[in-house]
């Protein structure tokens, strides 16, 4: 599906990411991992459109999306959330997620202010599916409230669900579970397999947890300072000589424990 | 389902809320003819005045409350709208008058068509100087953006100052038909209220508040920003073109200095006092300073303040406003209203409306 091509970016002297080649297989789960700075959030940023690559494509079924601007990429089908969390801070749950409602209902500034039916009945037709995704991800009672007044978790978990409101192909997910504790995170892990299930879509995230990524990633992608060092399943990753020296270092006990875990699965 | 969850927030009933409304807005309009029958002509002009900062606070407030887009190029628009409808409704030997220092041009001298139209061209053209500036400007940000455009607005300014044979330079113009009546001022301001509402409570409010609340989130959510960030300039353009020129046939004079940056710090007093991003705060904030401006006049004159005494001071009454500005920065940044607006349920929350009784609520 999604599929970069010896992509690179350079910001001046610095490159910082080079010859990137990923790829994202239908309904498969995608992690992208490395230490800080090795440019993973870089990455995210090309494939959405927010930076330009200085060189190499990337390519999305047979587009090439290396230069539309983010939210034609969006309406492609890849739809992303932040590693800080960025909801609409003055609106509440369900108007946030409408926001990407108006996504797929060509929303037109002349029948937005006239209130023409048409309008209306694409609104309310919105409303019932944005309170229903809420409802299949359980934020359905926190509806009314304001975005900003729900714990940390949901609103990390409402990132995702507005993100999942443009109806995408391809979640691209930046660090889902950072600032989590191991509780919360793997009830994220089960809240992203769920993801896959119901809605048939494909995942790449970026993630620190080790846990989280051994746990649930299909295929995973080792950076470190922009260069792609080790690529495969978790299997093959947590026994690659290479990622354990740069980024794993000797201590890998989240990752034996990520095995045994695995081993169990 | 919908209106069962919705509900829950309500304390006033659909149609006790509907009913409320209609009383309200009948005793506004009532307030209108009164107001325009029996007050005396000063007061008369300070009641209309308010009706046109209301047009241009709101104005303003789509840009810097609704849309993040902090813009001081509001003077600059006004002049724009003022000028052009000034010019194309003031008769051919008004403008012989005004212009004895230099002729006008002739392609100029002898149109003279009815207000409406003119007060519409003047708000169209306006729209078109905010599209023509709001391409390369609205790449900017914040202070940035402050900048250029205050920078476009001054620059207006001087233009319409050097060119002599069409504005009739730094002289202004004089005279000008008293076009600007009570009612049609309130019709203007009541049809800017009813504007915003419908555009801020609608699909496409949605998305300029979204890009107000997190530009980079929006976009990835599929909002085309820079096309969004546009026509909200283009609508505040327009809305400030007709603003200038409501404001222009009520004075009856314009000259480049009426539109000097502090018009658009007048304006943008308004909308911060009021509420970033509130209707109703914009609505009352344009009552209540165009108000107190005229009635702290006395502070302008002679004072005894028992201690000091004064024997007049222009400006004076401004330090009252600074001193409010200041108040509220620092204990209620949000302004009156914040983000809020009027509801019937809010009234009743503070008590001041009887709450729905429980067998009303369920319908």
């Amino acid at each position: 599906m999604l599929a970069c091509n010896h992509t690179t970016i350079r910001f001046g002297g610095l490159i910082a990411v080079n010859d990137l080649n990923l790829k994202v297989n239908d309904q498969e789960i995608t992690g992208l991992i490395g230490p800080n700075g090795a440019g993973k959030t870089t990455a995210f940023n090309m494939i959405t459109g927010v930076y330009k690559p200085t060189s190499g494509t990337i390519m999305w079924n047979d587009t090439d999306i290396t230069k539309l601007k983010p939210h034609q990429i969006t309406k492609l089908g890849l739809a992303r959330t932040f590693q800080n969390i960025r909801l609409f801070s003055e609106m509440n749950v369900l108007e946030n997620v409408m926001v990407a409602e108006n996504l797929r209902n060509h929303v037109n500034l002349f029948e937005s202010v006239l209130h023409t039916p048409a309008y209306c009945k694409r609104e309310q037709s919105a409303t019932e599916n944005a309170l229903s995704l809420l409802e299949q991800v359980g934020l359905k009672e926190h509806a009314y409230d304001s975005a900003t007044s729900l714990p940390y978790g949901q609103q990390r978990r409402l990132e995702i669900v507005r993100a999942l409101a443009t109806k995408p192909k391809l979640l691209l997910l930046d660090e889902p579970a950072a600032g989590m504790n191991p509780q919360e995170a793997s009830d994220l892990m089960e809240f992203i397999r769920k993801i896959r299930a119901d809605f048939g879509i494909s995942i790449l995230l970026i993630e620190h947890h080790m846990q989280v990524v051994m746990g649930i990633c299909d295929r995973m992608y080792v950076l470190e300072y922009g260069n792609t060092i080790a690529e495969g399943t978790p299997m093959e990753i947590s026994t690659n000589q290479k990622v354990i020296d740069a980024y794993l270092g000797t201590d890998n006990e989240d990752i034996q424990q990520a095995q045994r875990e695995g081993e169990h699965a | 389902m919908i209106d069962m969850v919705q509900n829950q927030n309500n304390t006033v009933s659909a149609k006790r809320r509907r009913i409320l409304t209609i009383i309200a807005c009948a005793a506004a309009v009532l307030f209108i003819i009164v107001a325009d029958k029996f007050f005396d002509r000063f007061s008369l002009r300070v009641f209309n005045l308010c009706a046109i900062y209301i047009v241009l606070s709101l104005s303003l407030n789509l840009l810097n409350g609704f849309t993040g887009l902090f813009s001081l190029g509001h003077a600059g628009f006004m002049a724009i709208g003022a000028y052009i409808c000034a010019l194309l409704t003031m008769s051919p030997a008004q403008k012989q008058i005004n212009f004895y220092l230099q002729p006008i041009v002739p392609w100029l001298a002898n149109v003279q068509i009815p207000f409406i139209p003119a007060l519409f061209l003047g708000g169209i053209v306006t729209a078109l100087f905010a599209l023509l500036i709001g391409l390369p400007v609205l790449r900017l940000h914040d202070d940035y953006l402050a900048i250029a455009t205050l920078g476009f607005a001054e620059i207006i300014r001087v233009v319409i100052t050097n060119m002599q044979n069409v504005t009739n330079g730094a002289l202004g113009l004089k005279g000008l038909p008293k076009y600007s009546t009570t009612y049609v001022v309130w019709a203007f301001a009541i049809l800017s209220i009813v504007f915003m509402i419908a555009l801020i409570h609608s699909a496409y409010g949605r998305s300029l508040q979204a890009i107000r609340d997190n530009e980079i989130a929006a976009q990835a959510m599929g909002i085309d920003v820079a096309h969004v960030k546009i026509v909200s300039f283009v609508i505040s353009g327009f809305m400030a073109g007709i603003g200038g020129a409501l404001l222009g046939h009520l004075m009856q004079t314009i000259d480049p200095k009426m539109f000097v940056l502090s018009l658009t710090y007048n304006i943008l007093l308004i909308v911060v006092l009021g509420g970033n991003g509130s209707i109703t705060g914009s609505v009352i904030a344009s009552i209540v300073i165009t108000v107190l401006m005229e009635a702290l006049r006395f502070l302008d004159g002679p004072l005894n303040l028992i201690i000091v005494q004064t024997n007049g001071l222009p400006g004076f009454r401004m330090v009252v406003f600074s001193l409010l500005l200041m108040i509220v920065v620092i204990y209620r940044q949000r302004g009156l209203m914040g983000t809020s607006e009027f509801s019937w349920d809010s009234l009743a929350k503070i008590g001041l409306l009887p709450r729905i009784k429980h067998n009303e609520r369920v319908q």
